[in-house]
């Protein structure tokens, strides 16, 4: 089967413990995760998870369907990559001396729509968001400058389709049996 | 109202949830909780066990012959890491169990104290749910959380694991049951249309057949099963966990499926065109080599646990839902019908194996005893009524094979998991849960040894389980499997027992050893009449293997009699 890139959001309730619920699914599998973020959702108390990972569409079905069989998560949907829009963020640090005497930085700063947080005696930190290989360009860009640091977000997404957590909620609720 | 310990809170919403019965073993991490029961030894009967492992498994045992919760205590540490056997057994055979665990109190954690394990982080990957309470006045929500996770849905273990200070914390006691969670839907709606569907396919099939599991079992639905064949006419075949939930005499039965089970049920599978699986997970050892399985046959599967449609095989019709309520509808839906020559192609099969198989293992002519006969006589003998409780190996599937389980909730195995020692504390927890059946355990001489501390709690409680050990001196089944897939490298397979009788004695218990088939009768008329435990040992054929077989990475119609 072939594999593809697939962006999984998965929305739980804020309990301890629930990354470990949802990370061990996948390491059952011995499915490597490419990237993970975690963080509150549009909605107070739901938390949301985007989880990269490169796998066949079946087998990311039926890790969707043992996601949402653990107790507090809500819903957990699955998306190819040209079904959302994508981001990531990375920090770059860099001797400011280096910067200051090499004379490309404004234009490497320009082309690649970085930007400078700050800048102190001893480092400057720029910011860029972008596609990973556009964060992979700067990098190799600014490695002659003498990179001291770099980091790199995990992948943010959002699905293309128009509709909302909260009316996925209500659908849900308005078909639920309580005994 | 005056405050009370999270201990007393502890116990006190057991007894809000109508439990009785609480397997268990004290140790310093759940010491209150234990003082706390003290003073309820008049509601709760606490059962001690000899180790941790036994409590869980008699959890399950009592869990799965009553159709309520299991409940054990153990401490934190050891005792947590022994339940993890039995929350993986659990688990994966879907049976409602609520672990108690004591853990060091909340300012220790994550020090390496005394006895402190992650038991949260451990038991993740084989609970239903788990948590960690750290505060007396949470225990009765985290508690009527637990049993409603535990028995609704697809049922399975959870644990709550209660810090010591939470134990000793005072709290305002107020219990009120969980009923529902909102990020939980354990009832699912059914799509009704998906029933025309399946009615639509089964109405227009020529070789329609029928797959059960223990899903018939945990949703009550045996009378629905029963109408819905009998109206349909459909050929019903079960899975080992599924045994018992259809009567094993009824013309439209035809058999036990999977590795070890009957010839027609297996190699038909790859004849019919409608098949329909009710409350079964298509596990390996049903499927054999799954991409030569039922390729011919649109599939309709009804289940209750949405991840199980599609998992293993595709279908045609997923139908998420209560196994009860689909069986009820589908069976208004479905044509009277009759299909005599596809239910002959099963009778014909079946004289195969009768031939080649059983006529041989229920009459045989060796001169040492064969595991079948042993079953056979004694499923004539208590009419298929007992509850029968079967540990791992070749006696389990011997009993699977012969045993005619004509009553419910008495066929008690480890099915998915397959954990030896599971017989013997699972058939205590049975008889707790069912005073007034016979309990059997039938064990192999292995398996007996994995937990034959539990002797202990028979002789304590005095425990009236028949305890049937199957001595064939070897660790069979994986000898079996040396003898026909490793060229009789039979490596560490050749086990030295001890003297079991010897062994049952010193617990106080009766107990009988017989090599002779002339003996079987009245050994067996002996350990049934007798009025408490009795442990009887019949030493069999040593190289006996259980067949038919389906040998894995082989198709289901590549099912071998010999």
């Amino acid at each position: 089967m072939e594999s593809n890139t697939y962006n999984i959001s998965v929305f739980t309730e804020n309990s301890v413990g629930m990354l470990n619920r949802i990370t061990i699914i996948f390491t059952r599998r011995n499915i490597n995760i490419e990237s993970i973020t975690a963080s509150e959702s549009e909605i107070e108390g739901i938390h949301r998870y985007t989880i990269v990972v490169n796998e066949p569409k079946e087998t990311v079905r039926k890790v969707i369907s043992q996601i949402e069989k653990q107790i507090d998560v809500v819903k957990a949907f699955y998306h190819s990559d040209d079904e959302v829009v994508y981001q990531e963020i990375a920090l770059y640090k860099l001797p400011t001396i280096a910067l200051a005497s090499g004379g490309d930085a404004e234009r490497i700063v320009r082309a690649h729509h970085a930007r400078i947080l700050t800048i102190e005696s001893e480092f400057t930190i720029l910011e860029k968001t972008g596609y990973p290989d556009e964060i992979k360009e700067l990098f190799t860009e600014l490695k002659p400058f003498g990179l001291l640091e770099f980091v790199r977000s995990g992948r943010v997404a959002i699905s293309k389709p128009m509709k909302t957590l909260e009316e996925h909620i209500e659908d849900m609720n308005n078909e639920k049996i309580i005994l | 109202m005056s405050q009370i310990t999270g201990s007393e809170a502890v116990i006190k919403s057991l007894v809000a949830e109508g439990v009785h019965t609480i397997f268990g073993y004290p140790g310093g991490a759940i010491m209150p909780i234990y003082d706390a029961l003290y003073d309820y030894k008049e509601e709760v009967n606490h059962i001690l066990v000899r180790h941790e492992q036994g409590a869980i498994h008699a959890a399950q045992g009592f869990a799965r012959t009553s159709e309520t919760c299991g409940v054990c205590f153990a401490t934190s540490g050891p005792g947590a890491t022994n339940l993890i056997t039995g929350l993986a057994d659990a688990m994966i055979d879907s049976t409602p169990v609520v672990c108690i665990t004591g853990q060091v109190a909340s300012h220790l954690l994550g020090t390496d104290a005394f006895q402190e394990t992650d038991v949260i982080g451990i038991s993740m990957p084989v609970t239903k749910w788990n948590v960690q309470v750290k505060r007396a006045e949470d225990i009765p929500a985290a508690l009527a959380k637990a049993f409603f996770i535990a028995r609704s849905g697809r049922p399975g273990p959870v644990l709550v694991d209660i810090t010591k200070d939470a134990q000793f914390g005072m709290m305002d006691f107020n219990y009120e049951a969980c009923k529902d969670i909102r990020s939980y839907f354990p009832n699912p709606v059914m799509d009704t249309t998906k029933i025309d569907d399946a009615a639509a396919l089964l109405n227009t099939a020529k070789k329609p057949y029928l797959l059960v599991g223990q899903g018939i079992t945990l949703a009550n639905a045996e009378q629905e099963l029963l109408d819905f064949a009998e109206k349909s006419g459909i050929p019903v075949a079960s899975t080992l966990l599924g045994l018992g939930a259809f009567p094993p005499n009824h013309p439209l039965y035809v058999g036990y499926l999977g590795m070890h089970g009957n010839y027609a049920p297996n190699i038909l599978t790859n004849e019919a065109d409608v098949i329909l699986a009710v409350g079964m997970r298509f596990d390996d050892r049903v499927t054999g080599d799954v991409s030569r399985y039922a390729k011919q046959a649109k599939i309709i599967h009804i289940d209750i646990d949405f991840a199980e449609l599609n998992k293993i095989v595709t279908n045609e019709v997923s139908i998420h839902a209560d196994a009860k309520e689909a069986l009820a509808l589908l069976t208004t839906k479905v044509d009277k019908r009759t299909h005599e020559s596809w239910i002959q192609e099963f009778r014909d099969a079946e004289k195969l194996e009768v031939e080649a198989v059983i006529e041989d293992a229920i009459h045989p002519k060796h001169d040492r005893l064969q595991m079948a006969e042993v079953v056979n006589m004694l499923s004539e003998k208590t009419n298929g009524q007992a509850i029968v409780v079967t540990d791992v190996g070749q006696h389990q599937m011997v009993t699977s094979r012969y045993y005619q389980y004509k009553a419910q909730n008495t066929n008690i195995t480890s099915g998915g998991l397959g954990t030896m020692g599971f017989a013997l504390p699972a058939a205590i927890g049975a008889k707790l849960g069912n005073p007034s059946k016979t309990v059997v355990a039938i064990i192999g001489d292995g398996g007996f040894q994995m937990t034959i501390q539990e002797l202990g709690t028979i002789l304590q409680f005095k425990i009236d389980v028949k305890i049937l050990i199957l001595n064939n001196n070897f660790l069979g089944m994986v000898r079996q499997w040396q003898e026909l897939f490793f060229e009789k490298r039979y490596s560490f397979t050749d086990i030295v027992n001890p003297n079991f009788t010897q062994i049952a004695k010193g617990y106080d218990i009766e107990a009988k050893k017989i090599d002779q088939r002339v003996e079987l009768s009245e050994a067996l008329d002996a350990m049934l009449s007798s009025k408490a435990a009795y442990l009887l040992e019949v030493v069999v054929e040593q190289e006996e293997n259980v067949f038919p077989m389906v040998a894995t990475g082989a198709s289901v119609s590549e099912i071998r009699l010999k």
